[in-house]
């Protein structure tokens, strides 16, 4: 099993004619997900590479039965983009663009709650998800991914960061550990899908034997997680905060990783890891080396 | 972005939010002309962006022209906790019967917008809420809701603001959060917001943080950016569009995301270097990124090595080799560059930069990040080979 995606999720992307669009797209088709449709108003009844493109997101779900969405338009589009494939009743959408302002964010958020409480956002900015061997939705290289093993004991992954998210699945590749699914929520303040949501599914994924977390500097998403571990998390974790030489003030690139007031630091949340029992590597390689210990201890 | 209080009260102003009038001044001649027009008494305020400023002699009353012109001198040029004063704001004193206290900010945890409100005001409000919590009102406001007058109003009722200016704050709570969130504000706060002895209420001070992605549908932020403070490499790195903060190490960093770039700086601090910046070149970097990364931590005269860290995503392995040999083809490099390269096309580019011919004296790939950030601090260091 995976968490969000499987083998059968029928993906159309939004904005499948553009430069992102298009390279990603395909290269998801190529990992085999199922990519059955694209969306660009205006240039329905065109096709990439023998993908069928759609005016809206409502003729390509009535045309192909697609269940997710990839959106891959750019901040100013993005979310009226997301919102299209909410209303037409996609219930699992992936927002990788970049630069959408926090007021609209803090909107379609909303939103989705308010008139399509069915329907997932992950993202906006993240790298997407995959279900290694299974599906890829995103901008995820997908061979850096170990498949599950069957009977083996398989990781969950969950990120903040995209490229920490690469470097994750890499580390647990070269250790010989499968993924059953890695999932980038995405470095922004008002992110659809929250560590909490992640840790929730991987707790129930039967398949999933341990969780490997990625955070980093501002917000109070990782100190959220630390609680509902402590309250509900049976499964041993490791983890990894990214920015803890970063300055207080200043913005490290993604929109939400500030540290501000004295809040959101990166030890404040290693501690608050560290006090609900998971094991906090110094680096990511070190919190790969950590999870290839804990999957020994569980024979 | 952080406003300085003279642009803040300028967007406020815009959305209908009173402030004393005023304006801002470089020079004497400009905060006395200022002072002449908007009437004595004025009060002369110098323009950082860092708190303390009215302790460090940075505000000053002037009843008169010759006061005027002796703290708009003293104030222009001083240094408040590293900054030097370049502007002041000279505006109409006010007579404050009250101070109060607003905010609107993103909670994210609640992913809704909160009001702060306190009746009271003019002081630091981390003291107030660590001294008395129960001194300020917190209302979260649904995005897709908004805020009306009178939820504006009750919760200016349960801050315990008197009756006589609960309408007063009441509207500018309703314009304050119009101005939050039309106007693209990460942080918008009025502390004090104040009450005259004549009953109207006001905005003493302005703090205002822009979001720097809505800048796209806020052209008039350009005049802001202009006064932004920034370094000579923070000033090269925003013509070139990339994300770049100045740190004071000798380990210049380029990575693509920002949390590899985090880390990537976490990782040079722990075994024992420091780096002199953060850099994200981002998603999709190309040859023209690359090259205008490189300039940029070329200008940097304290790097003594580069660590170039990529794990391909969007960004792909041999765009980013390309853009490694063409910018050594185009500026001479004052430090050996460091790489580590995964991920999408990550052969392609490792072949790119193999075929390419440069001497192991100024290019050095290695397989993993942590061997590449002590290649790169050892470099740093003199500790060579």
């Amino acid at each position: 099993m995976a968490i969000f995606v499987n083998e059968n999720t029928k993906v159309i992307v939004q904005g499948l004619t553009g430069g992102q669009g298009k390279f990603h797209g395909l290269r998801n088709r190529a990992y085999g997900t199922k990519v059955v449709g694209g969306v660009t108003p205006g240039k329905g009844g065109q096709d990439v590479e023998g993908i069928p493109v759609f005016d809206s997101v409502a003729d390509a779900v009535k045309a192909t039965g697609a269940d997710a969405s990839f959106v891959a338009v750019p901040p100013k589009a993005a979310p009226a983009a997301i919102l299209e494939a909410a209303a037409a009743g996609v219930g699992f959408v992936v927002c990788i663009t970049e630069g959408i302002p926090a007021q609209d964010e803090a909107r379609v958020y909303a939103t989705l709650k308010r008139d399509f409480p069915r329907t997932r956002l992950l993202g906006p900015n993240c790298p997407g998800i995959i279900s290694p061997g299974r599906c890829n939705i995103g901008i995820t290289a997908g061979e850096i991914a170990h498949k599950p093993t069957q009977g083996g004991k398989n990781v969950g992954i969950v990120s903040r960061s995209g490229t920490l998210t690469y470097q994750a699945l890499f580390e647990l590749k070269q250790q010989g550990i499968g993924v059953t699914t890695c999932v980038g929520i995405g470095g922004d303040p008002v992110p659809g899908t929250s560590f909490v949501d992640c840790l929730a599914e991987f707790q129930n994924d039967p398949e999933t034997s341990a969780i490997l977390m990625i955070g980093e500097i501002g917000g109070s998403a990782e100190e959220e997680a630390a609680e509902f571990i402590t309250s509900t998390v049976t499964k041993p974790m490791s983890a990894y905060i990214a920015g803890v030489t970063a300055p207080a003030g200043k913005k490290m690139g993604h929109a939400g990783a500030i540290v501000s007031g004295g809040k959101g630091t990166a030890q404040g949340k290693m501690d608050a890891l560290r006090a609900a029992g998971v094991k906090v590597g110094a680096n990511p390689t070190e919190a790969g080396q950590l999870m290839a210990q804990i999957i020994a201890s569980l024979g | 972005m952080d406003l300085f209080e003279y642009q803040g009260k300028q967007y406020f102003a815009k959305f209908g939010i009173p402030v004393s009038a005023g304006d801002v001044a470089h020079t004497v001649d400009e905060a006395i002309a200022i002072a002449e027009r908007v009437g004595y008494p004025v009060v002369v305020k110098a323009q950082v962006q860092v708190g303390g400023r009215g302790k460090a002699g940075g505000i000053k009353l002037a009843n008169d022209k010759s006061e005027v012109s002796t703290h708009a001198s003293n104030i222009l040029g001083m240094d408040i906790k590293g900054h030097v004063v370049k502007r002041v704001w000279v505006e109409c004193a006010s007579d404050i019967a009250e101070e109060y206290y607003a905010s609107f900010t993103l909670d994210r945890a609640a992913k809704k917008h909160l009001l702060m409100l306190s009746a009271q005001g003019g002081v630091d409000i981390e003291e107030v809420a660590a001294k008395d919590p129960s001194a300020i009102v917190k209302l979260h406001v649904n995005p897709v809701v908004g805020l009306d007058g009178a939820t504006a109003k009750r919760a200016a009722a349960d801050a315990r603001i008197p009756a006589k200016a609960l309408d007063g704050v009441a509207d500018i709570l309703v314009k304050l959060y119009d101005c939050f969130v039309k106007g693209d504000c990460d942080l918008a706060e009025i502390n004090p917001l104040i009450l005259k002895p004549t009953g109207e209420v006001h905005a003493l001070d302005a703090k205002v943080s822009l979001d720097g992605n809505a800048l796209f549908r806020h052209p008039e932020w350009e005049a802001f950016r202009a006064t932004e403070e920034l370094d000579d490499r923070e000033r090269l790195a925003r013509e070139k569009d990339l994300q770049y903060i100045g740190l004071d190490g000798s380990v210049g960093i380029i990575a693509n995301g920002a949390g590899l770039a985090m880390s990537t700086l976490d990782v040079v601090n722990q075994v024992g270097g420091t780096a002199a910046n953060f850099l994200d070149i981002g998603g999709g970097a190309n040859a023209e990124l690359m090259t205008a990364a490189l300039e940029v931590i070329n200008s940097d005269t304290k790097v003594r090595s580069i660590f170039i860290n990529i794990f391909g995503g969007i960004t792909r392995g041999d765009e980013v080799a390309k853009g490694i040999v063409e910018a050594m083809r185009r500026v001479e490099l004052r430090a050996p560059i460091v790489i580590r390269l995964d991920g999408t096309n990550a052969d392609e580019g490792r072949s790119i930069l193999a075929e390419a011919g440069i001497p192991a004296s100024k290019l050095i790939s290695k397989p993993t990040m942590l061997e590449a950030a002590r290649a790169a601090v050892d470099i740093a260091k003199g500790k060579v080979g």
